[in-house]
């Protein structure tokens, strides 16, 4: 089936041209920016603007910024390089501070340090829309605050979109003189991230996710914020990443956070008026289907402006995904798979959704690339879709 | 027709796949996730879902060209075979797993959700052929005699064989191989799998000890003589003759077999192999491709997947099967299938519930 809706983007979405032409003219041009010769002095350029140009999209200082391979390598290098740091200088710094929504490349990597390394792990609850409240961020810290390590929450969930109050949980944390993580994956491009003013010590962020190119992310990371590195060698970006850096990704990135930020006011409106386009249609469909987390019209402060999350009683995620693929819309349940096995989200249990309503759940993400046919094209799609994954589900589930 | 193809990962049903996207259907790979802890049984290289299986599949799935997906039965197995397995091993019956499989989950579970969802039928990797003849859709043996499975679909009733494609059948193993890898399929020269996919290392008696933990009693032989102990009479099977143990040797020095498996007195019976013969198998539980034949009907009974073939006289009766055959079959277990054929076509088959001697 050809594609008719690409309402994906939460997952990848796709680079602007102007990335890919600044990316493809990089590649022809080579050098190793470690090298000292003339193509080598050149590449260290390219990296040098481009750093200089994210930072300016982030709101932080260009030596802020350490080049990574993407947001994954980036919550590992946050979450274990300042466990392994301040737990080294201190045995009683052992606990980590994390959200309870956040995505799998926080959450693995602090489970491993629980089950590995001995790390103690509190848990910042979300409520119904998704969100955390500042104050259990404080009661946790004060009820040993030398203990911890770090706090890590992130700026707006991968699944539902709640935009997480960053900025209050990091005046909380530093009250302590604890560290703040933020994985900001989810809101470049689509809400104002401004490094400096949210008070965060370490900020994650991906190209591919707005409009630059898969394989290339930043950790931003304060001066003095003191990390182990997870990889040993030719001690490049302040000996935190080592690894000849991708100057092709890095410049194409710069791109993409140079186009985001400057188009981000026009493109969050324009975003913001599709998905309530698509979550008012959907809920007008007659369906029982529900929107997860808060919705407001026109707002753009409590959820990302550009994610719908539906859930549709009585269905399989992925009997949904299929019957709407098989249609050209392409979306997703929003939750991780296990060898393509879909697991209930951890995110919708943790905002108190039981396990069977979470079943159903279908993530509808825009970008912009997205139009208002997009959104027409999955409206009318959805009720054949619905009906058949009903009976699917009952069909499966009734024994002969 | 829109069908869905079973994709274990395995190079049979590649090659189903992809002669049904040849003779023109619209097809989607689907692989089946049976296991229910991802992290324990799926490790496993040689059962039938690990995770390199879906991968592989996936890989064939974009070779072909085809839309995949994994849908996760893996509760509907636990419940419907697995437990079922356990079950019957409690109870002193040697059951057939893949059968179960086949009638529960694969042409059950599975074909509903794809009909639900707008399939018109689902396609396996399986060795046997359906035919449209005189009975409707039959299904018959695979000319591969030494690959046939219809011994394990005859389970299927007449609704689900409409619903059904085995585009194998009519090819040896050997040349399936040879097309899997002149389609370039990187599963070629991947091993048969083979003994119970949920049970990874192949060692049944272990797997059942686990689950139901060590029950030790005694083995007797034919005049209640004790002759040795064992760990749990659900681990042995009727005319098995390895690993019993015996401790008291007998007299002639004639080889000794399990003959009678009673859970109730955890007891195990052995005695020598004349005991073994059979003549009359009993079975409930009968299912048939097609109607229920009326009156005595003259067949050909398997007894044990990839068994030998006893010809002999069957009578149905309230979903009841009672076959003579005309010469004994040794080592015949209650809880195993029998299949009845008439030539190469499946009439149906029951669940061998007792065994006798005319």
């Amino acid at each position: 089936m050809k594609s008719l809706a690409y309402l994906d983007h939460a997952a990848t979405t796709p680079a602007r041209p102007e990335v890919i032409a600044a990316i493809t003219e990089e590649l022809a041009t080579g050098g190793n920016a470690s090298s000292l010769h003339t193509v080598g002095r050149a590449a260290r350029k390219v990296v040098e603007e481009s750093r200089e140009a994210v930072a300016h999209a982030l709101g932080c200082g260009p030596s802020e910024v350490v080049f990574t391979s993407g947001g994954t390598e980036s919550d590992n290098l946050a979450v274990k390089g300042t466990w392994w740091q301040r737990r080294g200088g201190d045995p009683k710094r052992n606990r980590l501070l994390i959200g309870a929504t956040e995505h799998h490349a926080v959450l693995d990597a602090v489970e491993h340090l629980v089950h590995h390394e001995g790390a103690i792990v509190d848990w910042i609850d979300v409520d119904r829309s998704g969100r955390s409240d500042p104050s259990q961020v404080r009661e946790l810290i004060e009820r040993d605050p030398d203990s911890v390590a770090l706090v890590s929450l992130m700026w707006a969930n991968n699944e539902v979109g709640a935009i997480q109050p960053v900025a209050d949980v990091a005046s909380v944390a530093h009250e302590h003189g604890i560290p703040m993580h933020t994985d900001a994956v989810q809101a470049i491009g689509q809400v104002p991230v401004d490094f400096t003013a949210s008070g965060a010590d370490l900020l994650t962020a991906s190209a591919h996710k707005f409009g630059g190119p898969q394989g290339v992310g930043v950790l931003v990371a304060r001066r003095d914020a003191s990390l182990v590195p997870l990889t040993h060698g030719g001690g490049q970006e302040r000996q935190l990443r080592s690894g000849t850096l991708n100057t092709p990704g890095i410049r194409g990135m710069a791109v993409a956070a140079t186009l985001a930020m400057q188009e981000l006011p026009q493109e969050q409106e324009k975003l913001a008026a599709l998905r309530d386009k698509l979550i008012r249609g959907a809920l007008d469909l007659g369906l029982d289907i529900e929107v997860t987390g808060a919705h407001e019209v026109g707002d753009v402060t409590a959820r990302l402006a550009g994610n719908a999350h539906l859930r549709v009683p009585g269905c399989d995620g992925d009997s949904l995904l299929y019957l709407l693929d098989a249609a050209g819309i392409e979306c997703s349940t929003g939750s991780a798979c296990q060898a393509g096995v879909p697991q209930p989200s951890h995110v919708l249990l943790a905002m108190g959704i039981s396990e069977d309503d979470a079943r159903g759940a279908l993530r509808l993400t825009l970008g912009h690339t997205s139009t208002d046919a997009d959104v027409a094209a999955f409206l009318a799609a959805l009720p054949a879709a619905v009906d058949r994954a009903r009976r699917a589900r009952s069909a499966s589930r009734g024994g002969r | 027709m829109r069908v869905v193809a079973a994709m274990s990962g395995g190079v049979d049903s590649a090659v189903a796949a992809s002669r049904m996207v040849e003779a023109g259907h619209e097809v989607v790979g689907v692989h089946l996730a049976l296991s229910q802890s991802a992290a324990t049984l799926r490790e496993s290289a040689r059962g039938c879902c690990t995770i390199e299986d879906a991968g592989d599949a996936r890989r064939v799935a974009d070779k072909v060209g085809i839309p995949f997906y994994v849908w996760d039965m893996a509760q509907r197995f636990k419940e419907d075979v697995v437990e079922d397995f356990v079950a019957e091993y409690t109870a002193g019956r040697t059951p057939n797993p893949c059968l179960r499989c086949n009638e529960r989950i694969k042409f059950a579970a599975l074909l509903d959700k794809a009909l639900a969802l707008g399939f018109d039928a689902v396609a396996t990797g399986h060795y046997a052929q359906i035919v449209d003849g005189p009975h409707g859709r039959e299904l018959h043996r695979a000319v591969d005699m030494a690959k046939d499975q219809s011994y394990v679909l005859g389970v299927l009733d007449a609704d689900q064989l409409a619903r059904s494609f085995f585009p194998l059948g009519d090819t040896t193993k050997p040349r399936i191989r040879e097309e899997a890898a002149a389609r370039g399929f990187s599963v070629a020269k991947k091993p048969d799998s083979h003994d119970i996919c949920f049970i990874a290392d192949g060692d049944t008696k272990g797997w059942l000890t686990q689950r139901l933990g060590e029950q030790p009693g005694e083995i007797v032989d034919t005049d209640g003589d004790v002759v040795g102990e064992h760990q749990g009479a659900f681990a042995y099977t009727v005319g098995q003759r390895r690993g019993l143990g015996l401790k008291v040797p007998r007299e002639d020095g004639a080889k000794r077999y399990v003959v009678d498996v009673q859970p109730r007195t955890n007891t195990v019976v052995v005695g020598t192999e004349d005991l073994l013969g059979i003549d009359v198998v009993v079975g409930d539980h009968a299912r048939w491709c097609g109607a229920e034949p009326t009156g005595e009907l003259q067949v050909g009974a398997q007894l044990r997947a990839h068994g030998e073939e006893f010809a002999g006289r069957a009578v149905a009766e309230d979903g009841r099967v009672t076959v003579r055959l005309d010469r004994r079959a040794r080592g015949v277990a209650p809880g195993q299938s029998v299949v009845l054929y008439d030539g190469t076509r499946v009439v149906g088959s029951a669940t061998i519930t007792s065994t006798g001697r005319s």
